[in-house]
């Protein structure tokens, strides 16, 4: 060790910097959000829990086309069709298994009809065994729930797909 | 379980009935009662230790803390300590028992013990000994027992690994800890806590104190009584990241808030002690200057404790700046830097007591 850094190690030199950093931090303003008083903003790309849409008339999106089933990296879309007394072709079954989703998004991205869907909504939970596969009717409540905000973020991204 | 409890309630009562006889024994009732206060006082500072801790260590990370229990978090020590009280007390099987359950009591005694000679203010003091100086270097070490037999006790590697290297590091930077004190005693011609006050009264006010002419012992004394107490950067003996948490990975419950109130309590006597040696201890900053009537009306006991509080935050701070030491630097650091560094400035200071260097030095004292 050159007897100039030695001086320099015995004046401490480095320490007290190291504590001006900290002692900087001391009264900088605070990060901390205090989750659930306070909420962190959403992006309108937000990949949460999934939801079925309807067209304005009432009619549901889905056509049966298993795109997402297909595409799905987990297998936790499950789809049975069969033709509806009118004739077109739907899904009979549309169960999404919440404990297998990764929340990849790929689903809505291989929706040809923007029916399957994924929200803004995060907070959820199941009480019972099962809770969180996710029937037909309950993702079509859903949607039809937050069907306004999903809309907006659809308009919202709609210029970059 | 039973049993636990049993063994627990025995060294209560034993620990309760010694500290009756001393209290009958004592002839001053004045003595009792500030016993009476400042023991509780003492662990409600540490309570609140704790909680400043978390806060400020949390402001330094830009996070805000405890913030939940009682207005800005200020009740949460209580609700720690009510936590603590109704955990089980966990005693492992192939653990030595009696010892098991004395070595927190022996931490935590000397940390308490050493409290008696401290001069809180003017005449504020249990035992005005002559011997202060000496009395306090023993209860500091005595501290080291209880990790030590924690350590042993417990019969598991990471305790003992805690034990071994927290006994390892109090010795050497004991001996740099005593050569700095050694300073102190040369500069103020007294082992007694409250002639060392004394000697630091000066018509210069903060200037007059030891620090100034002691300087590097003033800086080993304290980086020494930071490695004393185990805290971090030199919290080896806990190391959680290293060996779990150390000497105390087995405990559990209220056998465990006993070691972390010695702990505390340490952090606030070597804070404590360093404001009375080269700080002034309860002397007012501005002796000798033309805002000294300003603050004539202060007592001593508030100037004391705020000079102890300014300690105890840098204490905080850095651990919350640096990181841990390697084991062998510290004993590098302890050894090879320290006691070096303390023995050259003793001879120093013989030179400026030869010299009689004023303001601090100058024969009729206390100029």
């Amino acid at each position: 060790m050159s007897m100039f850094s030695y001086l320099k190690s015995l004046s401490l030199l480095e320490l007290l910097k190291g504590l001006r950093v900290t002692g900087e931090h001391l009264f900088k303003p605070k990060f901390t959000v205090q989750y659930p008083d306070e909420k962190t903003p959403l992006s309108s790309r937000f990949r949460g829990h999934h939801a079925l849409r309807r067209y304005s008339n009432g009619e549901e999106r889905c056509i049966a086309c298993k795109l997402c089933e297909a595409v799905c990296p987990a297998l936790a879309i499950t789809i049975e069709a069969e033709p509806r007394e009118d004739g077109s072709r739907r899904t009979i079954l549309y169960d999404i298994d919440m404990y297998k989703c990764i929340f990849c998004g790929f689903c809505e991205e291989a929706c040809p009809v923007d029916a399957i869907v994924e929200t803004r909504r995060f907070e959820y939970h199941g009480e019972n065994r099962g809770d969180l596969i996710m029937s037909k009717e309950k993702l079509l409540a859903i949607g039809d729930e937050l069907e306004s905000q999903i809309a907006v973020d659809r308009a919202k991204e709609a210029q970059y797909r | 379980m039973l049993l636990s409890f049993a063994s627990l309630a025995v060294g209560l009562f034993l620990l309760l009935a010694a500290l009756l006889i001393t209290l009958i024994q004592l002839p001053d009732k004045i003595l009792i009662l500030g016993l009476i206060v400042t023991v509780p006082v003492l662990l409600l500072m540490v309570a609140y230790l704790t909680y400043a801790e978390r806060k400020i260590i949390g402001y330094i990370q830009i996070r805000i803390g405890p913030n939940r229990v009682g207005p800005r978090g200020g009740l949460q020590p209580i609700a720690d300590a009510i936590k603590l009280m109704f955990k089980e007390i966990i005693l492992p099987r192939t653990s030595n028992r009696f010892l098991f359950i004395s070595a927190p009591i022996l931490a935590m005694a000397p940390a308490l013990a050493a409290w008696a000679v401290v001069p809180f203010a003017k005449d504020w003091v249990f035992s005005d000994i002559n011997a202060g100086l000496l009395y306090i270097l023993a209860m500091t070490s005595i501290g080291v027992y209880g990790v030590i037999i924690a350590g042993w006790a417990s019969n598991s590697k990471y305790a003992f690994l805690g034990a071994l290297r927290s006994a390892a590091q109090i010795v050497a930077y004991e001996i740099a800890m005593g050569f700095a004190l050694v300073g102190v005693l040369m500069a103020s011609g007294s082992l007694n806590l409250s002639a060392i006050v004394e000697a630091q009264a000066g018509k210069f006010g903060f200037f007059s104190w030891f620090w100034l002419p002691l300087f590097p012992l003033f800086v080993i004394y304290f980086i020494s009584g930071v490695a004393e107490t185990n805290r971090a950067p030199f919290d080896v003996a806990e190391g959680e990241s290293e060996i779990v948490a150390g000497f105390h990975v087995e405990y559990s419950g209220m056998l465990f808030a006993v070691f972390f109130l010695a702990e505390y309590l340490n952090m606030i006597l070597i804070s404590a002690l360093t404001a009375i040696m080269f700080m002034g201890g309860w002397l007012s900053p501005f002796v000798g200057t033309p805002i000294e009537v300003w603050f004539s009306w202060v007592p001593g006991v508030v100037w004391f404790f705020g000079k102890t509080a300014f300690f105890l935050f840098l204490l905080l701070w850095f651990r919350a700046t640096f990181p841990r030491y390697r084991y062998d630097q510290i004993m590098r650091l302890g050894w090879k830097v320290f006691i070096p560094i303390t023995i050259v400035w003793l001879l120093v200071v013989g030179v400026f007591i030869l010299a009689e260097l004023p303001p601090w030095f100058s024969i009729e004292g206390g100029i």
